[in-house]
């Protein structure tokens, strides 16, 4: 069943000009994004930084507002059918900044309990709650519970981050680099405790992360995003297994060797690095691909099926596409 | 073989701990940390989430809050008492001998001024420049590190970046006055593969160019293993393993170390659990008296208890905190 419709989602920002008039000119930081995320399911998020996925998230909770687009929940468009407060129960996020969503005055009990109570939850079992979900991720609640945001390290602080966002026992969990600040013995600890919840809760996530091994660990279905757009998406396996994009094959490529011996020397694309003011027509990989003809300046490249639910935007893999490398066209 | 002097130590930190006061209790984040860096050298620096990473380097920096926690120890820095500066002098040595990238990238950037102002007026101060070979200056920066449309994004905002934007600018920032020494707290966590081997390429070239020394927490042992020379691994406030990067990754010999390495999601099954090391981290306020690792550890006896195993020689430098390797001697 789909639960979360995103479509034709675009958000532009535009860059102020400075005093003589220079500048100036337009982020397209997600520029027609269309996807949707099925009950249960994790759909990893992954690509270049700066592509847009943080704004996509935004958007998706609707903190910032989309330029274009419609997002629908248990099929009900939000901000029209649904209201924002109620689709804003349904979907929690944990921000890449630990920061950002804890309130510096609150200890992070109080944090944590905070959106329950709001929610009519009576004090005691919020606190209960609070305590509970600390305990699972790891952090004993009666050391940590009384702690202030800026007395945690990092790592403690983004899990307290989770515990915030599953205290309210929403539907869907947008984590955005969730388990970044962790070190592996922590990060497994959380992600065995998100897959326990997901069971226990029938919780569907939204998991973008720059680790690409976790992503491939945790995920159903992954998207790729290039520059505000989805460059290949379909399920872990065949995006992983049978990859199609060549940016996507760079950003896999682009592992660490794990080999002291053996360190990289070559960084693993070379051009300019790529950039979402005004981009030119055509791919937005373009520029640094290897594969690149004249053809790929030309027009829109549209997400077009390359086998069972995968889907790539690139003319290699569209059938009578005028690339040299495409496959003839199908029968 | 021929003897050579060894390397006159850059930084020299020898019993550093540091303790938070909270009412009615005192956290021991940091525990007798020794270490000493060679000028142009890089330390890798894994651990447990709370172990006292952070507050090493902050304790290095001089940015630990003053009333609420006590620091004792001696961090020398290219021969100066870092512990004993003060005033002009502890600005001069703050951005001008070292400086560091923050775990948390908003922390660095005040959020009313551009990128470009702040990483030029840092210039500015600790390099003695003008106004516009300051500004130039940052524009090489934000070039460096892979910043798309440098000349523009000089003037955006911190909130108009994102998380991976501003921690390159953050290293940008950090980078721009040629420190002697970088501190580098999990530099590049929000990066994507493929920028993040930029960056590492980068600073390993920086650090040829002008041989600055560079202490590099990171959670990812691919990444230690890319730029590190040493590695250390903190647990609960000590450092407890160190040695060369083929030694310590491919022989460890702590168990913590041993249990760290295995936990790394490596191509594992999905629906299959990932291995993390049973138990938690001792609670800071009440540290027990012998191995802070004992609790979990699956090789503890009765005589990790007693007392906190001193540091034990396996060979080339590489020592490990583990009552096992005296046995074993
Ligand atoms: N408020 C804003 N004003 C102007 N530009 C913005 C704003 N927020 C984001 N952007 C720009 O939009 C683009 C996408 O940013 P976003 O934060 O979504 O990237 P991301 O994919 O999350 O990257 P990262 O992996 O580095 O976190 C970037 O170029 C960023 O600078
Ligand atoms: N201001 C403070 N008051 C009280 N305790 C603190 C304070 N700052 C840090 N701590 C505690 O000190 C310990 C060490 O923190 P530190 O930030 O150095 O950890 P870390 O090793 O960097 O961890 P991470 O990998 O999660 O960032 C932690 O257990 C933390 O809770
Ligand atoms: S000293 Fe004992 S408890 Fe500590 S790591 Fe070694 S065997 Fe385990
Ligand atoms: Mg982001
Ligand atoms: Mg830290």
């Amino acid at each position: 069943m789909t639960l979360l419709t995103v479509s034709g989602l675009r958000k532009h920002f535009p860059l102020k000009k400075d005093l003589l008039g220079r500048g100036g000119g337009t982020v397209h930081a997600v520029d027609g994004i269309t996807f949707d995320v099925a009950q249960g399911e994790t759909l990893g998020v992954v690509g270049e930084s700066g592509c847009g996925k943080s704004t996509m998230a935004r958007l998706l909770l609707r903190l910032i507002e989309p330029d274009e687009g419609l997002i629908r929940l248990e099929g009900r468009a939000v901000g029209t059918q649904m209201p924002l407060t109620e689709a804003r129960g349904k979907m929690q996020m944990v921000f890449q900044d630990s920061f950002a969503s804890l309130n510096p005055r609150l200890t992070v009990e109080d944090s944590i309990a905070f959106g329950p109570i709001v929610h009519g939850l009576p004090r005691a079992q919020a606190r209960e709650r609070a305590r509970s979900l600390l305990a699972r991720v790891g952090l004993e609640p009666l050391r940590f519970a009384g702690r202030y945001p800026h007395e945690l390290s990092g790592g403690q602080r983004q899990r307290v981050n989770i515990a915030r966002a599953l205290a309210l026992r929403p539907k869907i969990v947008i984590l955005d680099e969730a388990v970044s600040a962790l070190d592996k013995s922590i990060e497994a600890q959380v992600l065995n405790l998100l897959l326990d919840l997901k069971v226990e809760f029938g919780l569907t996530y939204v998991f973008i992360s720059h680790d690409l091994n976790v992503v491939r660990y945790m995920s159903d279905r992954v998207i790729v995003m290039y520059l505000g757009k989805i460059a290949e998406a379909g399920p872990a396996e065949s995006v992983f297994g049978d990859t199609r994009h060549p940016y996507t094959r760079a950003l896999f490529s682009a592992m660490p060797s794990m080999d002291p011996d053996r360190r990289t020397q070559q960084p693993p694309l070379i051009g300019d690095p790529p950039n979402p003011i005004d981009p030119p027509p055509g791919c937005r990989f373009k520029g640094r691909c290897a594969h690149a003809e004249d053809i790929c300046g030309r027009g829109d490249i549209t997400l077009t099926s390359a086998g069972a639910e995968h889907r790539v935007a690139c003319l290699m893999t569209q059938p009578g596409s005028g690339h040299s490398s495409a496959p003839g066209k199908a029968a | 073989m021929e003897p050579r002097a060894p390397d006159e130590p850059l930084v020299s930190v020898s019993d550093l701990t540091v303790r938070f006061s909270r009412t009615g209790q005192t956290i021991q984040a940091v525990n007798g940390v020794s270490f000493d860096l060679a000028p142009g050298e890089v330390l890798g620096v894994l651990g447990e989430s709370g172990s006292g990473k952070s507050v090493t380097l902050r304790a290095m920096l001089r940015i630990l809050p003053a009333h609420r926690s006590s620091v004792t120890g001696t961090i020398r820095v290219a021969g100066r008492d870092v512990l004993a500066l003060s005033g002009a002098e502890l600005e001069d040595y703050r951005g001008g001998t070292v400086s560091m990238i923050f775990q948390e990238p908003m922390l660095s950037f005040d959020p009313v001024f551009t990128i470009g102002q702040q990483i030029a007026e840092s210039v500015r101060r600790h390099m003695k420049v003008d106004q516009q070979a300051a500004r130039a200056r940052a524009l090489e920066m934000l070039d460096r590190v892979q910043i798309p449309s440098a000349k523009r994004r000089l003037d955006a905002y911190p909130h108009e970046m994102s998380g991976g934007m501003r921690q390159r600018a953050m290293i940008a920032l950090a980078l721009a006055c040629k420190p002697k020494l970088l501190l580098a707290d999990e530099p590049t966590t929000a990066l994507d593969a493929t920028v993040q081997i930029q960056i590492l390429l980068l600073l390993r070239e920086l650090q040829r160019e002008f041989g600055m020394s560079v202490i590099f927490v990171t959670h990812d042992v691919g990444v230690a293993i890319e730029v590190a020379d040493r590695i250390a691994v903190m647990y609960a406030g000590r450092i407890v393993e160190t040695g060369s990067v083929r030694e310590v990754i491919r022989t460890p010999r702590h168990p913590y170390t041993q249990g760290l390495l295995s936990s790394t999601v490596r191509g594992e099954l999905r629906g299959q659990r990932i291995e993390a090391i049973p138990g938690s981290p001792p609670d800071l306020a009440a540290m027990p008296p012998g191995c802070a690792f004992a609790p979990r550890c699956k090789h503890a006896r009765d005589e990790c208890l007693r007392a906190v195993p001193g540091a034990v020689d396996v060979g080339g430098g590489h020592e490990a905190r583990c009552v096992l390797l005296k046995l074993a001697a």
